[in-house]
């Protein structure tokens, strides 16, 4: 086993992909994102449900993809949930540097989300830990309703 | 050159002529399972094109100049080396391109363009590659045209007792693949072509997956068009070919405008040159015509009937054991295919496997294949696919077994 592959599929990361936390649906959210990676396939439904001062008082996600997009989901909703906006915002930006920035060093703010660091190595692979995060991005900048998003069109916007 | 002993060929000597074949991948020995994305280059087709360019560079067709006269000869002399190898009437059948991509865009546009009105319809397959469907959806809004589509049976054979409702006279164009990249079906060619011209349709044969891989000749085919590319039959990558038939091709509309492709040109109005010149505007990829001939050279030396009896050999014995894996579910017909072989395994995603299989120096691909609609027919996502050449062996798809089962250990 090289230690690429070690650091990239940690027993934490294969832990969630197997039994992903806050998977199904979400029946009273505010918002639902659908997202898709279209060069692999992989979906995403994200429902987020925000609270009277606009926290992200639950989040849910359903979908399916590889191992790296599932945990990457998975751990993103136990650490966002009951986050404030803001906070959700820096959170995503500091996973998305932590995923693709080589020199950057891993805040403690992220938690459990820093085992996501391995992928770095695997730039081909970075769509896919980013999925869910592009769909809670989306969610943000909507109140309520329905949206879409695509790997392939939204990258680039952080 | 690693040549045959009697009428047999000595495959092992035959790597010897791929250098890449020495690299290194994380580590391990390189076992490259990812040719229909594309083959290696054998040091024949390296040499060809370093000669041509310590020797032969100038543009073509034009200098009046020892150089320019030595390049446009080559350039020339490899259209001839295309056409015997397709078995075209004339060289003028031959259209060099940028790929298969190409090839089949130039007739959608100066064919399609000219000939195609609303009402009428193309027909393809459920199989196709992007490239082989995208260029027809575009025309089909231009023109009005509508698409058909022959579907795909769960064997991933063609639903060929469904032609006969399909293949009406409203169809001016039967456009099918002659091996599916993600299947590995081999469809009957001949046959189809047969049918087409029955009603008056025109053929046209995407030979990405077949060329370099078994004997092609399109007159017996009773194709009309066929596109190619080199860099999948060990030539360079931006050069191919559309074969045309000479009275179809005499009809067409030049496609791309420039220098090259005209006989005279005054301010308001030009002059276009026959074909295949026609369809060739702006300074060719002469190296790339030069070095897919020296990649026919080579593959002729081998022989493609033996080529093709190597590649049944290593997919049925890729299937074979690929069977014994748990969880997995191969794509495909179980009968005859070609050199590849698609499946899915409950234990790994197509991303995750390919993932893990790279850092044991094991190049395959995972995805949908450019094949979408296809995937979806299956009811799957995106596969993971090994394809060989023939100078893959046995041994390393045993070794490819052996890192499949350590993936579903790790990630079951």
């Amino acid at each position: 086993m090289s230690p690429e592959l070690e650091e990239l599929y940690q027993e934490v990361i294969l832990d969630h992909s197997r039994r992903p936390r806050n998977f199904g649906d979400l029946p009273d959210a505010t918002v639902r994102v659908h997202g898709d990676n279209p060069s692999c396939g992989d979906e995403i439904h994200l429902g987020v449900k925000f609270g009277a001062s606009g926290e992200l008082q639950d989040i849910k996600f359903s979908g399916h993809g590889c191992a790296i997009s599932q945990a990457s989901a998975s751990l993103m909703t136990t650490k966002l949930k009951g986050k404030s906006r803001a906070e959700v915002m820096e959170t995503f930006r500091a996973f998305h540097n932590l995923v693709t920035d080589e020199v950057a060093e891993a805040p403690k703010m992220l938690g459990d989300l820093r085992l996501m660091q391995g992928v770095r190595k695997f730039p081909q692979r970075v769509k896919c830990a980013m999925l869910a995060w592009r769909a809670v991005e989306q969610a943000l900048q909507q109140t309520t309703g329905e949206s879409t998003i695509s790997t392939e069109t939204d990258l680039g916007s952080s | 050159m690693h040549q045959i002993a009697g009428n047999r060929v000595d495959w092992k000597a035959i790597r010897e002529d791929f250098p890449i074949l020495h690299e290194q991948a994380h580590g391990h020995p390189l076992i490259y399972f990812d040719n229909a994305a594309t083959s290696q280059k054998p040091r024949h087709v390296l040499d060809a094109l370093r000669h041509y360019y310590e020797h032969e560079n100038a543009n073509v067709h034009r200098g009046l100049h020892e150089l320019s006269s030595r390049a446009t000869e080559a350039y020339e002399k490899s259209r001839k080396r295309v056409a015997s190898y397709v078995g075209a009437a004339t060289a003028d059948e031959i259209v060099f391109t940028r790929g298969t991509t190409e090839s089949i865009n130039l007739v959608a546009q100066a064919w399609g363009g000219k000939f195609l009105r609303a009402g009428d319809a193309i027909l393809l397959t459920e199989m196709e590659h992007h490239s082989n469907l995208v260029p027809w959806q575009l025309l089909a809004e231009r023109t009005g045209a509508r698409l058909r589509f022959v579907p795909v049976r769960d064997d991933g054979t063609l639903a060929l007792d469904q032609l006969p409702a399909l293949l009406t006279p409203e169809v001016k164009l039967f456009a099918f693949t002659h091996i599916s990249n993600s299947l590995g079906t081999i469809n009957p060619v001949a046959e189809l072509c047969a049918k087409a011209q029955a009603v008056g349709a025109l053929t046209l044969v995407d030979g990405a997956q077949s060329i370099g891989h078994l004997p092609i000749d399109v007159q017996k085919l009773g194709c009309d068009f066929l596109a190619f590319s080199g860099h999948k039959m060990c030539g360079p990558t931006g050069i191919g070919a559309l074969y045309g038939r000479a009275e179809i091709l005499d009809a067409l509309p030049p496609w791309h405008g420039g220098g090259e492709m005209i006989v005279s040109v005054s301010l308001e109005k030009s002059a276009f040159k026959k074909p295949p010149h026609r369809f060739e505007a702006g300074t060719p990829n002469i190296a790339g015509a030069i070095g897919l001939a020296a990649a026919i050279d080579y593959i002729e030396k081998i022989g493609r009937a033996e080529i093709f009896k190597h590649d049944v050999d290593l997919a049925n014995y890729a299937t074979r054991r690929l069977a014994e894996l748990p969880g997995i579910r191969i794509l495909g017909p179980s009968t005859e295919r070609g050199a590849l072989v698609g499946f899915v395994m409950e234990a790994a995603h197509p991303h995750d496997l390919t993932t893990f299989a790279d850092q044991y120096g094991l190049a395959m691909r995972g995805g949908h294949h450019c094949n979408q609609p296809l995937m979806r027919r299956f009811g799957v996502t995106g596969t993971t696919r090994a394809s060989f050449y023939f100078y893959n062996t046995t041994a390393e798809i045993d070794r490819m077994i052996e890192i499949l089962h350590a993936a579903v250990r790790f990630f079951s």
